[in-house]
């Protein structure tokens, strides 16, 4: 058989494994080994809630997806060109995953009877029995190859083994015409402390790769050129790391130290990490007793003068709830940031939603607006963040970032951007006053108050969840009362005065609106360019801004015959639209499975409009 | 700057019930500001008195300072925040003990195993006062309230024990009425760095009067109290005929004079001893075997959650390479486009 190399414009991998065969890491050096040959990636992990599964269950296959390309990688890809299963169940849980036609690498070693009986397979020809026949199957001895690779490495059999998913990734580096030195150099680097460790792990990524060469398993070969990127410095990042990122330049941008007050919770967890990296900064992270001593901690330090911030995921926003209300009526600056997951209640917490939209709008008791934003893809969590303390601050009020779990844990290379290029921060904090400081006297325009810091000789006043005059008494004057809420809900209307318009892509004037809000962003570009190019006529607009709406809103969508809301909830966002702009109609595409849309969906379900 | 105490008075009317133990705390509270700010150098600006939900919570509208009022059981969380954000604030967290030991139990225990530099005035008078009338966590065994009709069937806390259990570095007790030992008690909670837990027995007029009345009593106080003071004998009563001994691993009650005991053979007050195991007695005597140990019975000295972060701070800062966000934004792996 000749071998052929063959260039393609994208292609998408999915590794995947026990979730001890480090699928993860294996997923992630390629994507960032293909960023650095310069082609645009998105990933996407998928992995199980538990740590270790019983292993060789399907219970416990961890998941890896990349897709690299050329050009308008906006997406981790519907369906895998090459699916990587390194055990009988990681196959079985992931053959639907697999592009028709496509390749299947497998370790021949670990399908043997008692590997496919635990996967739940009922014969020992796991090929036939899913129906794989057309599929280009590779079998590869790969368990048995590493040890060979590795028995003079001085290493134990355990830790020989744990490194088949190195001599896989050599594999996929030959089928992909990858280059081999960004992963060395990461080895080097990783195992700077460990030095026994970095050669053997050079020697099973070369042998794999040559093992590639060798046999004639592998068919063809695939290159994807570099993409033409706009000339700039790129860095590979994912969500949670930008958000981090961007809660820190804010701190900068403002010249207010920052405090995090966070518990623990999965898919948000990585943010508190990231930011207790970066006592450099002046970033005090605290890891609190639970999540609403996160919150109130943080409300302890707003209230104190610091940009604060507390990271949570969906539950840990259910027990934050009283203390946001807190926050609104003491109008003290905070950011809460919640990386959704799929629920309700612990739901399937590695997987991703947009369940919370709700939660987030109206979760509260008593008459309790809270501005809601959103982040398209991983990179643009940094801007999100970076925003969201800004109106916090600047209009002393708590902002939630509805981040999501693909969002968080996927990645793609970022331009990365110079610090210049983002806006002043201007905290409205007050020095002194004349006479008596009024804690809720209000800014004529904006309705903002201001920010007297503890420690300012003659601004003695007392905040807190009472209800108060302007002039900072309790109060249960009826009329106060109903004033308050009312300019509450109005200074937070007024940020449609700082916020961007929103934009359509496409068709400005057409049949169909695609709407989406936050990280099904990149599935819904992709499908608008699809149906573009196949002359259909769609626009599409994807909301940044919750609450308040664009001021734009109902101009944007009266230019379309049908609106399309399409969200990974049962129509959250199309409900609160019903409400808030009711003169529209508006269709639903909704997906509740733990999972991002597909690119066809979305397609399909326009088609069939 | 010379302050008095009317520095500190708010213009609120103080909406407490006449006869309310509370009224008592605020006047200790404000006789103890000046002097506070005489020995530790403040000024009134850097005060900060934050609070929960409960009849005591309402204390930050009734000082002229800085204050918080915040909600059910998190008085402990914001204080903690206001104390690590900024360090330089004298952060005074007024508590029950409901807010404290029910609903807040978890911030308390914890902010006291952290040792947040924050002074907590913990109002035990062992009832809900301001939903009228439920049983609390320090409510005694078979009390009958609006939700124990027919008695409670809990046991109480000991507020101290749970103190001593997170391991508190400050704990003082007294009794509302007594207004210099309170004052006192202020002040050496000020001085002390860390978190310092004053449990003040207040009387409860409306829902549980006299739940105190078997030590508070003018006619039996002296006999069934004892106020320690460091380097002082563990002396007590009326005639200051009775003092504390250690008898093996116990306290126990003797009599000066009584089988030869004399004074030099008393147990003599050491706030400062790092050791629980007298302190948690002392803070165990109860009733009728033992008088009830009032004054500070801890106070001992160890590193502030609130000076580690900020230390941690200036030696992460002095090796580190990246000093800016846009530093930051190119270090690790980056590759340019050209």
């Amino acid at each position: 058989m000749e071998r052929k190399v063959v260039d393609v414009k994208d292609v998408v991998i999915r590794f995947t494994g026990d979730s001890g065969d480090g699928m993860q890491l294996t997923g992630t050096l390629f994507a960032d080994a293909s960023a650095l040959y310069g082609n645009e990636i998105s990933t996407f992990p998928d992995y199980p809630a538990e740590i270790r599964a019983p292993q060789g269950t399907v219970s416990g296959v961890s998941g890896f997806q990349v897709h690299i390309g050329q050009s308008d990688v906006k997406t981790p890809g519907d369906l895998a060109d090459v699916l990587v299963s390194m055990n009988p169940a990681a196959l079985m849980a992931n053959a639907k995953f697999a592009k028709p036609g496509g390749s299947i690498i497998l370790d021949q070693d670990s399908f043997d009877e008692q590997g496919l009986q635990k996967a739940g397979f009922k014969t020992m020809d796991p090929i036939e029995e899913l129906n794989l026949q057309d599929y280009n199957i590779i079998w590869a001895p790969i368990t048995s190859l590493t040890k060979e690779s590795l028995k003079d490495s001085g290493m134990d059999i355990k830790s020989i083994v744990r490194c088949k998913n190195i001599f896989t990734l050599g594999m996929c580096y030959f089928m992909f015409n990858r280059p081999l030195h960004f992963t060395e150099e990461y080895l080097r680097k990783k195992f700077a402390k460990k030095p026994d460790l970095i050669e053997p792990n050079i020697k099973v990524l070369n042998d794999g790769y040559n093992y590639a060469h060798n046999t004639h398993a592998i068919g063809n070969t695939y290159t994807v050129e570099p993409a033409k990127l706009e000339k700039g410095v790129y860095r590979s990042i994912n969500g949670n790391q930008a958000t981090a990122w961007g809660l820190i330049a804010a701190s900068e941008k403002s010249g207010r130290p920052m405090f995090v007050g966070s518990y623990p919770i999965t898919p948000a967890t990585a943010i508190l990490e990231e930011l207790a990296i970066h006592k450099n900064l002046g970033v005090k992270t605290m890891q609190c007793e639970d999540e609403i001593s996160g919150i109130c901690t943080s409300i302890g330090a707003a209230y104190a003068g610091n940009m604060a911030v507390t990271t949570t995921s969906g539950p840990g926003l259910s027990l934050k709830s009283e203390a946001l209300g807190l926050a609104v009526i003491a109008e003290l600056p905070l950011v809460v940031v919640d990386v959704q997951r799929s629920g309700p209640s612990t739901g399937i917490p590695t997987k991703t939603e947009q369940t919370d939209l709700a939660q987030a709008l109206y979760g509260r008791n008593g008459e309790c607006p809270v501005m809601v934003m959103a982040a398209r893809t991983p990179s643009d969590c940094f801007r999100a963040a970076f925003y969201a303390a800004k109106f916090a601050m600047e209009h002393m009020m708590p902002v939630v970032f509805l981040s999501e779990g693909y969002l968080g844990n996927g990645s793609e290379p970022w331009k990365i951007p110079s610090m210049s290029d983002y806006p002043a921060i201007n905290p409205p904090i007050i020095s002194e006053c004349d006479g008596k400081f009024k804690p809720f006297e209000r800014d004529a325009e904006t309705f903002v108050r201001k920010w007297a810091i503890p420690g300012t000789p003659g601004l003695e006043h007392r905040v807190g969840g009472l209800e108060k005059s302007p002039a900072g008494a309790v109060s249960s004057d009826p009329e106060v009362h109903e004033m308050m809420v009312a300019n509450r809900a109005a200074k937070l209307a007024k940020v449609a005065d700082c916020i961007p318009e929103l934009e359509v892509f496409g068709e400005k004037e057409a049949d169909v609106l695609l709407v989406g809000w936050g990280g099904t962003y990149g599935h819904l570009y992709t499908a608008a360019s699809q149906l573009l190019e196949e002359g259909k006529s769609v626009g599409f607009a994807q909301f940044d801004y919750i609450n308040p709406l664009p001021k734009n809103t109902a101009e944007v969508f009266a230019r379309y015959k049908k609106i399309l809301v399409c969200e990974l909830n049962s129509g959250q966002f199309a409900d609160y639209l019903r409400a808030k702009l009711p003169q529209f109609k508006y269709l639903q595409l909704n997906k509740v499975q733990g999972q991002p849309f597909m690119v066809h969906e979305i397609v399909d379900a326009v088609k069939a409009l | 700057m010379k302050y008095t105490q009317q520095d500190f008075k708010s213009d609120q009317i103080v909406k407490w019930c006449p006869g309310c133990g509370d009224h008592a705390i605020l006047a200790a509270v404000l006789r103890a500001m000046p002097e506070i700010c005489e020995k530790r150098g403040y000024t009134r600006d850097q005060f900060v008195f934050v609070s929960g939900i409960g009849c005591s919570s309402r204390f930050p509208y009734y000082m002229n300072t800085y204050g918080f009022h915040g909600i059910h059981g998190r008085a402990g969380a914001l204080a903690t925040g206001m104390k690590v954000a900024n360090p330089k604030l004298s952060v005074w967290q007024m508590t029950g003990d409901g807010d404290a030991l029910a609903i807040g139990g978890n911030h308390f225990i914890h902010e006291i195993r952290r040792n947040i530099d924050v002074n907590i005035i913990l109002f035990n008078n062992r009832i809900y006062g301001l939903t009228k009338g439920q049983y609390s966590p320090t409510s005694k065994f078979g009390m009958v309230t609006k939700t124990s009709p027919y008695g409670t069937i809990e046991y109480p806390f000991t507020p101290g024990e749970l103190v001593l259990g997170a391991r508190g570095t400050f704990f003082a007790r007294s009794l509302d009425s007594e207004l210099a030992l309170n004052q006192e008690i202020m002040v050496r909670a000020a001085m002390h760095d860390g978190t310092s837990v004053m449990e003040m027995l207040v009387n409860c007029m409306i829902y549980n009067n006299g739940t105190h009345a078997d030590i508070s009593d003018r006619a039996v106080r002296a006999d069934r109290t004892i106020i320690l003071r460091d380097g002082e004998p563990m002396i007590f009563g009326k005639d200051r005929d009775k003092g504390i001994i250690l008898d093996g691993l116990k306290l126990k009650v003797v009599k000066l004079g009584e089988n030869g005991i004399t004074e030099k053979d008393l147990l003599v007050h050491n706030s400062k001893e790092n050791n629980f195991g007298i302190h948690s007695m002392l803070v165990d005597m109860k009733g009728p075997d033992f008088p009830v140990a009032l004054g500070v019975i801890r106070d001992v000295a160890d590193k502030t959650y609130d000076d580690s972060i900020y230390e941690q701070l200036d030696e992460v800062k002095a090796k580190a390479k990246i000093h800016n966000m846009d530093e930051l934004l190119h270090s690790g792996a980056t590759w340019t486009v050209e």
